[in-house]
């Protein structure tokens, strides 16, 4: 293929967090709540009964300690209907979203109505919780809601005194992620088993991998091969363990000025012990085996020493 | 202090289903060189920078770096960053020179909606304890909202869909819109709906795209600009973010903002960043335009809605507007959040 031609590169990139967070004293109360199988409104000032609770009067701005009991019934006040539920959406067949104002209540709570068919949907409908079968102080411990005006009937909520601080809920999304085209032709070169710069038309830097310049904010428009070898510009010694971790520490991670680039590349020093890596330090690339080389930077093992003379500061002096 | 500010310069780049890279760098070079050539400024000559764009869409942290390299950041600027529509960074540039800490600026939004899933993804602006866990998407909050309006008697399906119709025919003289052509309501209520009350066309495409405004002081813009469009008024304000505790139908938080804007009865023509239709007819009555008011001339949100640019875009077609001698006094309204949750309104005028 030829590589100046080719569509960009682009892959699928999936990133997912569990959110862990304190609850407080309202939202506390609200998620003990509702691991009991009881909801709980805060009462402001003017007498209204806010569900889920305010933290804050919004009129005296004072803190809201008045929390009541409210009804696991309510009336719909607005809704939609969702054919095609999307991931970590409370139900995965056609449901309803609503507003809805359990009895009780000032305000309406948004949530998920189970009522099989959009036919049967209608602003006024009256609904009742759902409880999931194992509440743990969440707002998922409400399932959904179902069409129907008395109580749904659960087993008791097994006792349980302990109040719940915190919650955590998991959040995964889905990208596709796309490379311009000048990282298309880098990361494809590096496939060959070449390092490509690419030169700033208007201050003529050689940038591996390439960017638009940050001094002129103009895209690289010539291509030029560098040398897989080049100088320890600055490091780090990594002494810290964390998650997902490859190397054992202590390790080393540099910036290696490639001879023919202007501006240096991070990557891993490996094949002389931590202490003896120095500023000026000449490196040589080692290459994966080729059968295992793709359009990835980690075709490259890491740098390790060159066994050259090290490099006069003066030569890198710019670069850092 | 009595400084002026005016927008001397506007540059967009066309939406598009899917653009270009996840970064953005790529898309904002041309449209900073346009803008600043709009305004006869050197990249060197801008005091002052300040974009609006989201990690969430881009999918990871301090996203907004990468596209500082458009913008030539060695040797060091002056720069801020607006997690939210650039509209907001425009107001924060707009108050910095109003200070007097910078005669000029550049404003700019840049997004790529096409990489994840945008209705998906707007989830995560909603309150996190009671509300984003439950994975509520952007589309199904707009038809609760569409609901409540519907119910009330406010506006109709079909007023829905003559705002599309219009919005469309717009569009066709737009360059940059991602939807355009002549159609009918009758046509357009016969097409099933997505998330019921609302239909495809009343939803705004998920598009890509980037947007780049200039702004001056004085005799600076006066110097720049044979017609610079003068910031008259300027203002923004925000509803609870909780759904429920806000009458979906109002929109106060707008009402608050035209109001502290002093936006004036006698407008020429208004530009309305609402990405779905029955928020314009909510906005038009929030805002208070007459039937003497010309919506959209742009074709709007609805037909070209790049997320953290399409509110700055509303800002600068109504400059436009203004800089090309179309129209004398005009207004730009952008939002922010789920169901019009937040809301900025400008005033622009030829002369002084």
């Amino acid at each position: 293929m030829d590589i100046a031609q080719a569509p960009p590169l682009s892959a699928p990139m999936d990133i997912a967090f569990d959110y862990t967070r304190s609850l407080g004293p309202v939202l506390g109360r609200f998620m003990t709540g509702l691991r009991d199988r009881r909801v709980y409104g805060g009462r402001t000032s003017d007498g209204r009964v806010h569900v889920p609770p305010l933290e804050y009067d919004p009129l005296t701005h004072a803190p809201v300690t008045d929390l009541v009991e409210v009804s696991p019934t309510g009336t719909v006040v607005s809704w939609s209907w969702m054919s095609r539920p999307l991931e970590g959406q409370p139900l995965d067949l056609p449901f309803g979203w609503a507003l809805i104002r359990l009895d009780g209540a000032d305000t309406a709570l948004l949530h998920a109505v189970d009522a099989g068919d959009p036919g049967r949907m209608r602003t006024g409908m009256r609904v009742r919780i759902r409880w999931a079968a194992e509440p743990v102080g969440h707002i998922r411990d409400i399932a959904c809601f179902e069409p129907g005006d008395t109580p749904f009937s659960a087993s008791p909520a097994a006792a349980a005194s302990t109040p719940v601080t915190t919650m955590t809920t998991p959040i995964r999304l889905h990208y596709r992620h796309t490379t311009s085209a000048e990282e298309s032709r880098y990361l494809r070169a590096l496939a060959e088993g070449r390092l490509l710069g690419q030169r700033c038309p208007v201050c003529r830097k050689v940038y591996v991998p390439p960017r638009v310049c940050p001094a002129d904010g103009v895209p690289p428009d010539e291509e030029v091969a560098v040398a897989d070898r080049g100088t320890v510009t600055t490091f780090c010694v990594v002494n810290v363990p964390f998650a997902g971790q490859r190397l054992d520490p202590p390790y080393v991670v540099a910036q290696v000025l490639l001879d023919g680039a202007d501006i240096p590349l991070p990557h891993l020093i490996v094949g002389c012990p931590a202490e003896e890596v120095r500023m000026g330090m000449r490196v040589a690339a080692v290459w994966r085996e080729p059968e295992r080389w793709s359009t990835t930077p980690e075709n490259i093992a890491h740098f390790a020493p060159a066994g050259e003379p090290d490099a006069p500061y003066e030569s890198y002096a710019d670069h850092l | 202090m009595n400084r002026r500010v005016a927008v001397i310069g506007f540059a967009q780049s066309p939406c598009l289903s899917e653009a270009g890279t996840t970064s953005g760098v790529e898309t904002l070079v041309p449209v900073l060189r346009d803008a600043l050539a709009g305004a006869g400024l050197h990249r060197r000559e801008v005091d002052f920078w300040c974009s609006g764009s989201s990690d969430y869409l881009a999918g990871r942290a301090f996203s907004f770096v990468n596209a500082v390299d458009a913008i030539g950041a060695f040797p060091p600027i002056c720069e801020s960053h607006v997690e939210m529509d650039a509209a907001w960074a425009f107001y924060e540039a707009y108050v910095k020179i109003l200070a007097g800490e910078a005669e000029t600026a550049l404003v700019y939004g840049f997004g790529k909606s096409s990489a994840g899933r945008l209705r998906r993804v707007l989830a995560l602006q909603l309150d996190p304890y009671a509300t984003a866990p439950l994975w509520p998407d952007s589309v199904s909050i707009a038809a609760l909202q569409a609901r409540l309006a519907l119910d009330a008697g406010i506006l109709s399906e079909r007023d829905m869909a003559e705002v599309a119709v219009r919005s469309r025919a717009d569009a066709a003289t737009n360059p940059y819109a991602q939807v355009a052509g002549e159609t009918t309501a009758e046509r357009l209520l016969a097409e099933p709906y997505l998330a019921d009350p609302l239909r495809v066309h009343d939803c705004a495409p998920v598009g890509d795209g980037a947007a780049a405004l200039v702004l001056a002081a004085d005799d600076r813009a006066r110097r720049q600009h044979e017609r610079p469009a003068w910031i008259t008024g300027a203002a923004h304000r925000i509803d609870p973010q909780t759904l429920g505790e806000r009458d979906l139908t109002a929109v106060p938080s707008a009402t608050a903002a035209a109001a502290a804007a002093e936006l004036p009865a006698d407008l020429d023509a208004a530009e309305l960043h609402a990405p779905f239709t029955h928020q314009e007819l909510l906005l038009r009555t929030a805002l208070g335009l007459g039937d003497g008011v010309r919506i959209n001339p742009s074709g709007g949100a609805l037909c070209g809605n790049p997320m953290f640019s399409a509110g700055l875009n509303r800002i600068g077609a109504a400059a436009t507007l203004v800089m090309s001698g179309q129209a004398g006094r005009v207004a730009a309204h952008a939002t922010s959040g789920p169901a019009l949750q937040q809301n900025l309104v400008c005033v622009l005028e030829a002369g002084r």
